[in-house]
């Protein structure tokens, strides 16, 4: 009884047209935001730094790549390499204005994985579906051979990996060796919640009607006067500004360092599957999908070894790995046959009947 | 976006010319020398057997082809070779053969898509959601309430379109091309696959579009009696070829056009 | 101006100074020139029958290699080993079509696309977890192919040709004129021409699209063995072997997805491509440029022509 939409009638089409009109779906939401700032006084180091964090980074990068492929209709596979221009960017910016907050930089930095992004999503005008994919490969491949090869980007450091320097907000220390897990949490889960915000406000408005409409009938929507390749390129620039500003959280607040590798083909699709198994088109499929994705190999590598072990097999972590490869896989295929719109979908569908309960309809 | 140069219109004069159009695809030729007009405030059909090259006309029209030969003239000047949405922005929209909705959206939101091109607020302010763009969202809504209550659609306002049964998707594909504000309306089969009722809804729409607010309606429909009843003129093509032009009773008596229609013995 | 030299006229001063380092360069492009083609025709033939973009075409490369070498270090004899590998790529087929396949049958194609992402991890995962993550050698001795160079003076220097190399260019070579007879002549070949031409014809006039599809998979699995062997044979057997066989990609976007004559001309493109640029640009920029130049190449031809060489103009309607 405690979720309906009765008696919540709306007089103006301001109310009506807010992006949660259920008086109980904002509270939930606030409460969620809630529980999630509470976590940093009551979890443990170990829940933040190993779950939290990266969850909430892969979010953001998921919020990114949804938007161009679940709400654009535009399959990219170089979601790592525009991640990766984030990093670099931010890296480059922060040690060479160290006087100006980090805080800046890393929003900063997500321009310029969107330029980089609007670059390369100039050949969308005239290619589609996996041509266009193949074209984002050029990306990937040839980012991260600039991300190798072209030394300065980490200040000719003779590791060429990347390391978070100490920075500081108010004082108390957020990046580096000294920042807590906690500290960090607060900051990404701020960054996070804040781009999500503004990531529902554009899909809600007319900017994400005119990315549907060129994802469900682009030529319909071209004869409707929408330039196609200009809400492609913005598609293309905002994707890539999130995957920025999440590659530079990745590296710098989550690793605390990291080498060219973390970008490679497999973080570009595994934020791909993230997508597809969250929803496509559907920003707190974001969420669920880097939740289940991420948090699976976690849970394997405990559940499976605690259940094998009576029976004297033991597990090693590559097995988890190539386990959860198989598993991610199967998963993939089992969502795109059985319910192609993702755990968003079932969200939704759980959501009706809520409404509707304790009656079936 | 429109050229300032447009001479202010009154009812009969032309509005959009079309002289000796030509369309070929490689070999195939759709249209051949076809030249007819579209005057202001009027409702134009085009009619023909199947292939006829009515639908590559309204293509030609819109700027989704560019005719191989001859030129179209929109009020008073020839059009360059343009993009679709160049013509959708100077005032010409149009409703598809086969429903073209965006099946994800709901009415609604499809109605307002089709206000895209009259929205202004920046990106800045879509970001925030605020201000001019909320602002905004509201007046292009009470718009779009009123093309629903025209429609009589108020009941699936929130459905996703993708559900409606078919003669509904018609119709909102109507109210999105109206929410463009056109001054010209393409109508391909408007009524194509409707039962009687529905027909006659929707020339009740097609007459009150272009009686209340003045738009020109060019439309390509099969059923003779719809056609002979709603249009001031019509205009006859045949293989890519135009055989006849004038009001529905001329054309009735055209001979070309009855052995078009009915076949004739070889 | 001094980059424009080394640009522009450098490299082709040195081409003419040293045509034995070209005539090396232009054979090394050829003979991976050739094996792309050959993956690409393992999508090629999947993609005409069932209009599926199979991404899991190279992956299944490096599995069918690997199924062979592990079956052979678990002590199976060679030849036993290839006919199993080739059953192994029999039950894959079935099985795709089975799961895969079937229950998406009329979905857009971008879901099937992403289908086959999922398996080609899936693969992945299953290939690692049985036969172990680490490379392996390929078992070139007891297949019998043949080791060692041969050396031929010419043009005033040494050109070394790996008798490797020379057997995967003539296998590969007669592979893909095999499939093209295939396609032509055969009447199999003929109907999964219907089928990729329209699915609802085949259908009517008594096509079993599930039988087609399960023999395109198959023969799409074993030039995806004979792809593997001779790659594995040159570079080692693991799933890095994937970023080669992703290669094959960019050769298909230049010939277009259903062209078999395209397919071996931009693999030759390709091929030859990436190795001349590799070789006399490369240094340019520190090298490398190996990864990603054919993507390069790719784009900018897509720009240029996006239905591919081969392929017709799209006409779109509405």
């Amino acid at each position: 009884m405690l979720y309906r939409e009765a008696g919540q009638f709306k007089t103006n089409y301001v109310a009506d047209s807010a992006i949660f009109p259920l008086r109980e779906d904002r509270i939930g939401i606030g409460l969620i935001i809630l529980a999630a700032y509470a976590l940093a006084f009551l979890g443990n180091s170990f829940l933040l730094q190993a779950v939290m964090i990266p969850f909430l980074v892969f979010s953001l990068a998921s919020i990114g790549l949804n938007i161009l492929t679940g709400y654009t209709g535009l399959l990219s596979l170089g979601t790592g390499a525009f991640m990766g221009v984030g990093a670099y960017a931010c890296y480059k910016l922060m040690t060479a204005f160290p006087g100006v907050n980090v805080i800046v930089w890393i929003f900063v930095s997500g321009f310029f994985s969107a330029g980089i992004g609007a670059l390369f999503g100039l050949p969308s005008l005239r290619i589609k579906g996996f041509y266009l994919a193949v074209a984002t490969l050029a990306a990937q491949f040839f980012l991260q051979w600039c991300f190798i090869r072209i030394p300065w980007l980490v200040n000719y450091n003779v590791s060429g990996a990347l390391d978070a320097p100490l920075r500081t907000l108010f004082g108390v220390p957020i990046m580096g060796p000294n920042a807590t897990p906690q500290v960090r949490y607060l900051v990404v889960l701020t960054i996070v919640i804040l781009l999500t915000w503004l990531a529902s406000n554009l899909v809600h408005g007319r900017i994400g009607r005119m990315w549907i409409a060129i994802r469900d009938m682009d030529l319909a929507a071209e004869l409707m006067g929408i330039r196609p390749l200009q809400t492609k390129l913005l598609a293309f620039a905002v994707s890539s500004y999130y995957c920025g500003v999440a590659g530079a959280l990745l590296v710098f607040l989550w690793y605390g360092g990291a080498e060219y590798d973390v970008f490679n083909i497999n973080q570009s699709f595994f934020i791909l599957f993230m997508v597809i198994i969250g929803g496509l088109g559907s920003l707190i499929g974001s969420f669920f999908g880097a939740a289940l994705i991420f948090i699976l190999p976690i849970v394997l590598g405990i559940v499976l070894p605690a259940v094998m072990s009576p029976f004297g097999i033991t597990v090693g972590s590559d097995v988890i790995e190539h386990l959860r490869f198989m598993i991610v896989g199967a998963l993939i295929i089992f969502f795109l046959i059985v319910e192609p719109h993702g755990l968003a979908r079932l969200w939704q569908i759980g959501k009706q009947k809520l409404l509707a309960w304790p009656f079936p309809y | 976006m429109r050229a300032p140069d447009h001479p202010v219109m009154t009812k009969g004069d032309v509005l959009l010319a079309v002289e000796n159009v030509s369309l070929g695809f490689g070999g195939v030729k759709a249209l051949t020398d076809v030249s007819f007009d579209i005057r202001k405030s009027e409702i134009r059909a085009i009619i023909g057997p199947n292939g006829a090259g009515k639908t590559s006309m309204l293509n030609c029209i819109n700027g989704f082809y560019y005719p191989t030969d001859g030129r179209i003239t929109f009020k008073g000047v020839r059009r360059p070779k343009m993009r679709p949405y160049e013509a959708a922005r100077g005032g010409i929209a149009r409703t598809f053969q086969n429903v073209a909705l965006f099946k994800s959206m709901s009415t609604l939101d499809n109605i307002m898509a089709g206000r895209s091109i009259k929205m202004r607020s920046n990106f800045f302010w879509q970001l925030f959601r605020h201000g001019p763009a909320i602002k905004e969202e509201i007046e292009h809504r009470r718009f779009v309430e009123e093309i629903i209550d025209f429609l009589e659609i108020q009941h699936i306002r929130k459905t996703p379109v993708g559900r409606l049964p078919y003669g509904l998707q018609k119709r909102v594909e109507l109210g999105r091309a109206l929410a463009m504000e056109p001054e010209l309306l393409l109508l391909d089969e408007p009524m194509a696959g409707m039962n009687l009722e529905e027909k006659e809804d929707m020339s009740r729409f097609i007459i009150e579009v272009n009686q209340q607010y003045g738009t020109t309606i060019a439309l390509i429909e099969h059923d003779m009696g719809v056609v002979m009843d709603l249009s001031d003129r019509v205009v006859v093509l045949e293989y890519g070829r135009k055989i006849a032009d004038g009001t529905p009773d001329e054309v009735k008596r055209d001979q070309r056009v009855i052995d078009a229609y009915l076949g004739v013995a070889h | 101006m001094d980059i424009l030299y080394k640009v522009f006229i450098e490299p082709f001063v040195f081409m003419g100074e040293a045509p034995d380092l070209l005539i090396q360069t232009l054979w090394e492009g050829l003979v991976s020139g050739v094996l792309y083609a050959l993956i690409a025709l393992g999508f090629v033939l999947i993609f005409k029958a069932s209009g599926v973009f199979n991404f899991a075409q190279g992956i299944m490369v490096v599995f069918s290699a690997l199924t062979l070498v592990g079956l052979y270090e678990k002590g199976v004899p060679a030849f036993l080993a290839l006919i199993l590998a080739v059953l192994v790529m029999l039950v894959l087929a079935i099985v795709v079509e089975r799961v895969v396949l079937r229950p998406l049958v009329n979905q857009p194609d971008i879901i099937l696309f992403m289908a086959t992402f999922g398996l080609t991890y899936f693969l992945i995962g299953f290939g690692e977890l049985i036969f172990g993550g680490n490379p392996k050698e390929m078992i070139t001795d007891a297949l019998f192919l043949p080791q060692g160079t041969t050396e031929l003076d010419m043009l005033g220097g040494m050109v070394r040709f790996q008798h490797l190399d020379i057997a995967a260019a003539v296998i590969a070579s007669i592979m893909i004129a095999l499939l093209a007879v295939f396609f032509s002549k055969t009447r199999v070949g003929r109907a999964l021409r219907a089928v990729a031409d329209s699915h609802k014809a085949a259908l009517s006039v008594g096509i079993s699209l599930n039988q087609i599809w399960v023999i395109v998979w198959f023969a799409a699995g074993i030039v995806a063995l004979v792809a593997g062997i001779m790659w594995g044979a040159r570079s080692g057997v693991s799933f890095s072997l994937q970023v080669i066989a992703l290669k094959a990609l960019p050769v298909l976007i230049l010939g277009g997805f259903t062209s078999i004559p395209g397919a071996i001309i931009g693999g030759l493109i390709i091929g030859i491509g990436e190795k001349l640029g590799e070789f006399y640009w490369g240094p340019l920029v520190g090298g490398g440029v190996e990864t990603w130049l054919a993507y390069v190449i790719a784009l900018l031809f897509l720009l240029y022509r996006p239905q591919g060489l081969f392929g017709e103009k799209i006409i779109e309607r509405i």
